[in-house]
């Protein structure tokens, strides 16, 4: 299963972080995502998108300036994790329309509810586009 | 204070350029967060706890909002409500009280009719965050919920429901048949979240596939419905219909088909299908492919099934995607327990990927490559590893240093190898490896004579040729070998080369050289150091030529500012004023029990560290100890008491006043006389040339046999004589003679001295340790005073005071069983003092069952220690050697 995803800049900001299953204090967060991003970082484009840290198999794909980090536990299938992470950039892309770093970040509680419709406690609900965002989108109409 | 928006909250922490700075503005928002929520400011609730997420994804403090967001799912708009949840999901967690209050919040928005998207707020709240409890009061609701016509809410409900069962295994059943219900769904995420529940409540109980063992059918269905084009374009990616089903499928078969051939059967034409149709041209259709070679390599399948499987992994293998290759070493090494001869045959790609730039395909190859070793193959795979030991990165390093140190030391065809490729790794990998490593070696080469010629040359070369840039491990294990071996260098001592060995020229008088170059580059190291010494030593008997520059090289360091150093020169220039003996005392060491050492492999090293701090007790005790005592301090503390049963041989003054080559051939004998157990203490010593703690407990003991001064500090070279040092025999010469000691006995003519046999009856004093405690060590120097009576001990009994204060009123009395009888002499004194005081008593036990038990005796001791506090100790002394 998922145990978290993280959404990091070049920068090594988070963006967004999102944890399934298991709750770790402040600190404790802060800690393994300061350790997880500092380790994506340093990896090189030729490398592949998978290593290893603590307990978790960190699965990552970059797209702009934006790293997008799942954390799995050791039976998850790595290569459906990273086409997960591609199908939330899509959906993220056809909600925001051609998505970017500034999206994310001035407003995260839309994408948590994005990603809410495909995740629940790190098991994925959905991945077809108009499903996910049907309810996303109805309350802008509301709220507009 | 007017609330700003998220927005400007977002550029005001943007905006900062410091950490400080961006605490200060967090920390001004929280307080205008606080002030709002005191107030019970209703038009920017919802505001407010968006910037606490907000703040909480930065790594602050948001505890205190925690009631807002249970406020805001009290309401009844929508968009309240969401802003609530998704703040109950992020900024709560499941330990906290607060949970319990939102429990009938969730109960009723789990029963909303009139709004399903409420309905779906509520659900994946509760499946992200319920507790044990809200499980057991909202499974009904979840379950309903399945049921329900909305697919929407359907598919949030099974998912839903694995939260419930993880938290309350007793759910379980209710769920089961639920569960299966969803897979003949219309709707394919419904179907997905089916799969998942099924795949779950099989992990939590393995029992239940029999009960899904017949939906195998429903799951191929399924399966090969997905693999039409177009049935579902909505789920397609890459054209492939949801690939992500398509995963769980084939995971859930494989849990179904694990040990069932029937079931395996079943599946396998579809397997096979998947396996050739899907395109791995996409990430998608990899990931497909990726989980049906796991699913036929895991389930009960048909060879061609697993030849197809293996070609894939092949194929992935050889492909230019690190990712691929990534996830094709990760299932060869879940496949290899399987099916090894199948991974034996990608042997060469994936030692290849052991050299990969990417640290990632690094790790899985090593661990792969680690698992695929065999006596077969050893030559070939470590010749590729030390290849690739030199190229790759100081972080990578000691993790494949070890490792091939163990695949050597496990599957070495044969010892020259083995001592080629250890060779070879100490060259390039030097710092890396573990003592153990080296001491096994020596170990082996102990045992092997027919090579000890080569090694010396082998050795000889490396550090001839490496001396500038060896490690400490190559250069002691080195010099410890040609120390050892060294005459064998020379033509016509070392016997034939070995096959494809090139011949080494050189003369005694360049291995003396050597040494002194190995001593001039690393003059630093202490360790090294010390073992140029007693190799140095050593080849005085080997290379009788060279005697007068090695005994220069040695006087050199009877000034050395390192302590342990100059001790062992200043040991070791005795030595040379006793030629008869010194050629006896530089003898090659024995070979050590092999089978005995690999057997206590683990126990030895744990010895060595017991062994080291007791040494330093041994050490303490040094001014008291008496000729023969050497290693016993040591050894005793290190809980080898039958180990005593060896040493009792070597309590003969002689072999324990001769200094530290000797020492390293008395530990060996330690450990080398078959009687003994190569005791924890004595080992390590001999087979090892590097380990801090062998040595170090050696030249301690080696102090006090030399009457270092009483006390723990002791002053370097000047060797005082003991108290309680021999006198009146060849010792007592060695230490420039020293008062007539009352409690050792007389030493046989230096010439019976190595005599290694247990059984030429010695007259040499034991030492053991018979009580310790406040500072205070109490050791008894065992001897026979009558040789036509074994029955009578005679029992030195010497307190020595460690601390830093005076003992007073010091008395010990002794009792024995009814069988012996005990005569103590009246004690030297009653006063202890500081640092080294000592009191000494003697006593005559005789054993009236000599022979069939050994001797024990009751202590009572009492004394006074600083500040008038009187002390009371009882202590049992049961550590005799055999022969007492």
């Amino acid at each position: 299963m998922i145990k978290f995803m993280l959404m990091v800049n070049k920068q090594g900001q988070t963006r967004l972080a999102k944890y399934f299953a298991e709750f770790l204090s402040t600190d404790e967060r802060r800690a393994l995502e300061g350790e997880v991003v500092r380790k994506c970082l340093s990896r090189t484009d030729k490398q592949c998108s998978f290593y290893e840290h603590r307990q978790y198999k960190i699965v990552y794909r970059r797209y702009a300036s934006l790293f997008f980090m799942v954390g799995v536990d050791d039976d998850e299938n790595e290569l459906a994790v990273l086409e997960f992470i591609h199908c939330f950039v899509e959906v993220l892309d056809k909600h925001f329309g051609q998505v970017c770093e500034l999206d994310i970040m001035n407003e995260p509680e839309m994408v948590h509810y994005i990603l809410d419709e495909m995740l629940i406690n790190g098991q994925i609900v959905d991945t077809n586009k108009a499903n996910i965002l049907e309810p996303v989108q109805l309350l802008e109409q509301v709220v507009s | 204070m007017a609330s700003i928006r998220l927005r400007d909250l977002i550029k005001a922490v943007r905006a900062c350029k410091t950490a400080a700075e961006e605490r200060e503005v967090i920390a001004k928002e929280s307080a205008a967060l606080r002030e709002a929520f005191r107030e019970q400011d209703q038009s920017f609730r919802h505001r407010n706890v968006a910037k606490l997420m907000y703040i909480h994804m930065l790594g602050y403090a948001t505890h205190f909002g925690q009631m807002e967001t249970l406020k805001l799912i009290a309401g009844s708009g929508f968009p309240e409500k969401r802003m609530g949840y998704l703040g109950l999901m992020i900024l709560l967690d499941e330990r906290q009280e607060v949970l319990m209050l939102v429990t009938n919040s969730l109960k009723m928005d789990l029963n909303n009719t009139k709004n399903m998207y409420i309905v779906g707020l509520a659900l994946v709240a509760l499946g992200n965050i319920c507790s044990a409890e809200m499980a057991r009061d909202l499974a009904p609701d979840v379950e309903k919920l399945m049921d329900c016509p909305q697919p929407y809410l359907r598919k949030k409900a099974a998912l839903c429901a694995i939260r419930v069962v993880k938290k309350v295994p007793d759910l379980l059943e209710q769920f089961v048949d639920k569960a299966a219900e969803l897979l003949s769904d219309r709707n394919q995420a419904v179907v997905l979240c089916g799969a998942t529940l099924m795949l779950q409540i099989l992990e939590l109980d393995g029992s239940l596939v029999d009960k899904y063992r017949p939906y195998v059918t429903a799951l191929c269905r399924i399966l090969r419905s997905l693999l039409q084009l177009g049935v579902s374009p909505e789920h397609d990616i890459g054209g492939i219909t949801n690939p992500f089903l398509q995963v769980k499928i084939l995971r859930l078969l494989r849990l179904l088909g694990r040990g069932n051939a029937e079931s395996s059967d079943a599946m396998s034409d579809i397997l096979a299908q998947v396996a050739s149709n899907i395109e791995g041209a996409r990430n998608a259709g990899n990931a497909i492919l990726y989980e049906c070679v796991q699913t036929i390599m895991g389930i009960e399948s048909i060879g061609g099934l697993r030849v197809l499987a293996i070609n894939i992994l092949g194929r992935f293998l050889a492909n230019r995607d690190n990712n691929i290759r990534y996830v094709a070493l990760n299932t060869l090494a879940k496949v290899v327990a399987v099916d090894t001869q199948a991974v034996q045959r990608h042997r060469a790609t994936i030692v290849e990927c052991v050299k990969d730039a990417d640290v990632s395909i690094r790790r899985r190859a090593l661990e792969l490559v680690y698992s695929l070793v065999n006596e077969s193959n050893i030559r070939t795979l470590t010749r590729e590893l030390l290849d690739y030991l030199g190229v790759s990165d100081t972080e990578f390093k000691p993790d494949l240093t070890a490792k091939i140190c163990v695949l050597i030391q496990r599957f070495a065809p044969d010892r020259r190898w083995h001592l080629d490729q250890l060779l070879a790794v100490m060259l390039q990998a030097g710092p890396y490896v573990k003592d153990e490593a080296a001491r096994t070696l020596l170990v082996l080469l102990t045992n092997t004579p027919d090579l000890h010629a080569y090694a010396a040359r082998a050795f000889y070369r490396a550090l001839a040729q490496h001396y500038e840039t060896a490690s400490p491990i190559l250069l002691t294990t080195g010099v410890w070998v040609v120390g050892e071996y060294g005459e064998m260098l020379l033509a016509g001592f070392g016997g034939p080369l070995l096959e494809g060995e090139p011949p080494l020229n050189t003369s005694d008088a360049e291995v003396v050289s050597l040494l002194e170059a190995v001593l001039r580059r690393h003059r630093s190291d202490a360790v090294v150091v010390e073992h140029v010494e007693t190799a140095a030593m050593k080849l005085t008997a080997r290379l009788p030529s060279q005697v007068a520059r090695l005994r220069s090289l040695l006087g050199r360091f009877t000034h050395s500012g390192q302590l342990e150093a100059q001790t062992r020169a200043c040991e070791y220039g005795k030595v040379f004023q006793h030629e008869r003996i010194r050629g006896q005392l530089l003898e090659r060491m024995p070979a050590l029990d092999e089978a005995e050492y690999l057997r206590q492999n683990g126990i030895l090293i744990a010895g060595a560290e017991q062994a080291a701090s007791g040494s330093a007790g041994g050490a303490a005790a040094g001014g008291a100890a008496a000729a023969g005592a050497g290693a016993k301090p040591a050894a005793a503390a290190g809980g080898a008491a039958d180990l005593l049963g060896g040493l009792d041989v070597l309590g003969t003054p002689t072999p324990a006043a001769a200094p530290r080559a000797l020492v390293d051939d008395l530990d060996a004998l330690l450990g080398g006389v078959p009687s003994a157990a190569p005791a924890p203490a004595a080992a390590p010593g001999v087979a090892v040339p590097v380990p801090a703690a062998a040595p170090s407990a050696v030249s301690d003991d080696l102090l006090s046999l030399l009457g270092g001064s009483p006390g723990p500090a002791v002053p370097p070279p000047a060797p005082v004589p003991a108290p309680a040092a021999a006198a009146a025999d060849p010792l007592a010469a060695i230490l420039g003679g020293g008062p007539p000691a009352p409690a050792v006995s007389i030493a046989p003519p230096p010439a019976a001295a190595p005599s290694l046999t247990p059984a030429v009856p010695s007259p040499g004093a034991v030492t053991i340790l018979a009580w310790q405690a406040h500072g205070l060590v109490l050791n008894f120097a065992l001897s026979k005073p009558n040789p036509t009576n074994a029955a009578v001990t005679e029992v030195v009994a010497v307190a020595t005071n460690n601390g830093a204060a005076e003992v007073t009123d010091f008395t010990l009395q002794a009792a024995v069983p009814k069988f012996m009888q005990i005569k103590l002499e009246p004690a030297s004194g009653t006063t202890l003092a500081p640092r080294g005081g000592i009191v000494s008593q003697r006593l005559f036990v005789n054993n009236t069952q000599h022979g069939e038990k050994k001797l024990v005796m009751r202590l009572r001791i009492t004394f006074t220690s600083a500040g008038g506090s009187a002390h009371e100790e009882m202590a049992e002394v049961s550590n005799f050697p055999p022969g007492f």
